[in-house]
């Protein structure tokens, strides 16, 4: 059973799903554990290799555990990662939620709802400095952020391209004349 | 589900997510789903949807597949939530499929790596434009903006652990909004 690759991504990664609390960084060190020192899937450089094309993939970045079921298994393991990877949290936020939407307008919801946003405007700007530092936290990255902020705050509607374009522009020039 | 809205259609959230997920760089999509779903349709209000931008947040989890379960739920319950991550996920699955045969002749290029990090710069951007108007419309008060303050200190400038946080900050902030959350239900 344990050499079977389908049944071992969901073994290793399921779990996975609900441990990646707070962002998927969290899950990098016990998969690189599984994926390469118990199961032999990948050797420690593929895991690397692996590790930097999903940071240029869109999307959530434990996508990684996609790209290894790729490797091992092909487009059926990719998939079977997927399904294990996003459903067991997806089904917990779902439970959550509809808890949640259920009791609407109850006045320990309204309660709930007022004391969660606070909450909420605090982990946001907590994400952004984290984001910033994990970027590189330099001149260039700082100013591209705050562009892209004050560009919205002047435009509501500006479509988010623009804001991607103008950044990564900002950072090719920037390139160049290094 | 009230009916004073006309329903949304599968396609149409489909497609929604489908987009936001397939031009996701750098992790600042709650703002970008809050454009889509709020500001430019207006199938949610920013009262529904800001709480659920914290329960993605604190929840396990990527917090941009649980704001679309968040919303599919909201707009047209387990089905609704189902379409929303599955668009949200097509994008970058197979983006990811291209990349798993193709990396070694494209993505390692220097001028690819650095548009991006400029992309990601830019759409940290529009995240901290969501955490200013959340500041903005969450603080109701001293106790409020102090939750705010302890939180983001907390899990950004000291960077302690998410879920210790929280499990002091909810109890607390919550009894701090109970009087006026029961009087605005009331």
């Amino acid at each position: 059973m344990r050499d079977d690759p389908l049944l071992g991504l969901i073994v290793v990664l399921a779990p996975l799903s609900i441990a990646s609390i707070g962002g998927a960084s969290a899950i990098y060190a016990p998969l690189q554990y599984e994926a390469v020192e118990v199961r032999h899937w990948v050797t420690g450089a593929q895991f690397l290799d692996l590790f930097a094309i999903s940071r240029f993939i869109p999307g959530p970045s434990s996508i990684l555990g996609a790209l290894i079921g790729f490797n091992i298994a092909g487009l059926l393991g990719a998939l079977v990662a997927m399904v294990a990877l996003y459903l067991p949290s997806s089904a917990l936020c779902y439970a959550v939620g509809a808890v949640w939407d259920r009791h609407r307008g109850k006045p320990w919801h309204t309660a709930l709802e007022q004391g969660l946003a606070p909450i909420a405007a605090g982990l946001i700007m907590a994400g952004v400095l984290s984001l910033y530092r994990i970027s590189g936290g330099d001149v260039l990255t700082g100013t591209v952020i705050l562009g892209s902020a004050g560009a919205l705050a002047w435009k509501r509607k500006l479509h988010p391209f623009i804001l991607l374009a103008g950044g990564a522009i900002a950072f090719e020039l920037a390139w160049l004349v290094r | 589900m009230s009916g004073e809205q006309p329903r949304v259609g599968f396609g149409a959230l489909y497609r929604v997510f489908f987009w936001i997920g397939l031009f996701s760089f750098g992790g600042g999509l709650l703002p970008w789903i809050q454009r889509e779903i709020v500001t430019l349709r207006g199938w949610m209000k920013d009262e529904e949807f800001l709480p659920g931008v914290a329960l993605a947040q604190i929840l396990p989890g990527v917090n941009s597949t649980n704001l679309a379960v968040f919303v599919g739920q909201r707009l047209r319950g387990a089905p609704g939530s189902v379409v929303a991550v599955i668009g949200m996920l097509t994008g970058p699955f197979l983006v990811m499929l291209v990349a798993a045969v193709t990396y070694q002749y494209v993505l390692g290029a220097p001028a690819i790596q650095a548009a991006m990090a400029g992309a990601a710069a830019g759409a940290i951007g529009m995240m901290l434009n969501m955490g200013v108007a959340a500041v903005r419309s969450a603080s109701r008060g001293v106790a409020a903006i102090l939750v705010m303050i302890a939180v983001f200190v907390a899990v950004g400038v000291m960077r302690w652990s998410l879920i210790p946080v929280v499990l002091v900050a909810i109890p607390v902030s919550v009894a701090l909004a109970w009087p006026r959350g029961a009087r605005d239900a009331g």
